[in-house]
């Protein structure tokens, strides 16, 4: 299995990024595993983990008054999951749970935030990766939000 | 008297293209909520051919007549089958048709989307929502010559997971035809263990030559302008991209204006259109 090191420059997340900066941003990733069912986390925690997905599907859920949880999006291999590490008050927005044997690398959020603050190089270009991830998010769900499948009026 | 080969015989006449023809109902079949296929046969026994991509106008007697794309196999023409959304009077009438039921049929009307010209390379279908109906007569037709096609992919969005059309075909499709199926719903439940988000997500992630690949996509105009411009992104050949479009036809044969998309009559030369031929026109409003 490679090691994270190895691994990053081939996510499309950290494509273009130096190899000093990958090495940098690495130092505060661990594997992870979770089983179907499984939460990454709970909406209103601190969102102190970025997780980049290398296998499996996790579907990001709200929970919905009197009924059972909502899915409004999902994230599989070659994915990202969560910014809300670094954007105050950096708590969780939605829940987020393994649909499938799910194999990602969990970056520390504080760790990767004091990285950002200390070289504004590493901090741009993650920066600049994130903006990317919630750019594709927002068009997605404004196109959702025109119900295109739904019966025409 | 003896009937004269050619001009003035009867067998030779070409058929009045606003005479329906009579359909008897054989099959009935609720799909999702809103949606109905119908099996259909010929009350004088001669088959329709089509082409996989081509509609034919549907008149429920007595409450009109609707557009409605073949979603049946074209290599069986003696059976005609359609799928049908519930939304209006018309449909509602034709989806209601129980076997035995008599409907009248004008047709087939329209372009293909000539899938033998993608031999060789790659295919890629883009369906959304009730768009999978028309492609589903390309996907028979691809699997019935699997062998001359590289990867397949059909990428597909629905409404929810309850909206998923043909799902036995779905799976029947990947499982026997190795054809890639990848489905994603805008909204889903706990229970939905599948992709949730916008298909032109599928088209960014899927796996394929996108210069030697024929796109074909079929849905609402909205979704068709996002996954031609990921298709575009990808790589995929304007004239290899093609869109069934839409638009709301009347007589099929080019005279009323009712489908009109700038110079073109959508019921002659289209539904099925290039997208070097599309470009230009689906950005702009009020066309």
């Amino acid at each position: 299995m490679q090691t994270i090191a190895e691994y990053l420059p081939q996510h499309p997340f950290f494509a273009g990024l130096p190899e000093p900066l990958v090495a940098l941003v690495a130092g505060c990733a661990v594997n992870v595993h979770f089983h179907p069912g499984q939460h990454l986390f709970h909406e209103g925690e601190p969102a102190d983990t970025f997780y980049v997905i290398r296998h499996g599907r996790v579907s990001l859920e709200v929970h919905a008054p009197a009924g059972s949880p909502v899915v409004v999006d999902s994230a599989h291999a070659d994915d990202v999951v969560g910014w809300s590490w670094l954007v105050p008050p950096y708590r969780w927005l939605f829940d987020a749970r393994a649909t499938e044997e799910t194999s990602a690398i969990a970056f520390d959020g504080a760790c990767l935030r004091d990285k950002c603050d200390t070289d504004p190089a590493v901090g741009y270009a993650m920066l600049q990766r994130v903006v990317q991830v919630m750019s594709t998010r927002l068009h997605s769900a404004r196109i959702r939000l025109l119900d295109v499948y739904g019966a025409p009026v | 008297m003896t009937a004269v080969a050619g001009a003035g015989s009867r067998a030779a006449r070409p058929r009045d293209p606003f005479l329906p023809r009579p359909f008897v109902v054989r099959r009935h079949r609720q799909d999702t909520r809103d949606t109905w296929t119908l099996v259909l046969e010929p009350v004088d026994g001669v088959p329709m051919p089509f082409a996989a991509g081509q509609f034919t106008m549907m008149q429920a007697f007595g409450a009109g007549e609707a557009p409605i794309s073949i979603s049946g196999d074209p290599a069986r023409p003696a059976v005609l089958e359609h799928t049908i959304r519930n939304v209006g009077a018309v449909t509602r009438a034709l989806v209601h048709a129980a076997p035995g039921a008599e409907l009248g049929i004008r047709g087939p009307f329209g372009t293909g989307w000539e899938v033998s010209s993608g031999r060789g390379g790659d295919v890629v279908f883009v369906a959304g929502g009730i768009g999978l109906a028309p492609l589903r007569p390309a996907v028979l037709e691809v699997c019935a010559d699997r062998a001359s096609y590289g990867r397949v992919l059909l990428l597909y969005g629905a409404r929810t997971p309850e909206d998923i059309l043909f799902g036995d075909d779905l799976r029947r499709w990947a499982a026997d035809h190795a054809v890639d199926v990848q489905v994603t719903v805008d909204n889903g439940q706990h229970a939905w263990q599948g992709r949730v988000g916008l298909v032109t997500q599928l088209v960014e992630r899927g796996g394929f030559d996108a210069v030697n690949t024929l796109a074909l996509v079929c849905g609402p105009e909205v979704m068709m302008r996002y996954a031609a411009m990921a298709l575009r992104a990808r790589g995929v050949p304007p004239a290899r991209l093609r869109l069934s479009m839409e638009r709301n036809m009347k007589c099929g044969v080019g005279l009323c204006g009712h489908c009109q998309l700038r110079e073109y009559f959508l019921c002659v030369d289209g539904p099925v259109l290039t997208y070097d031929v599309l470009e230009p026109l689906m950005a702009r409003a009020e066309l």
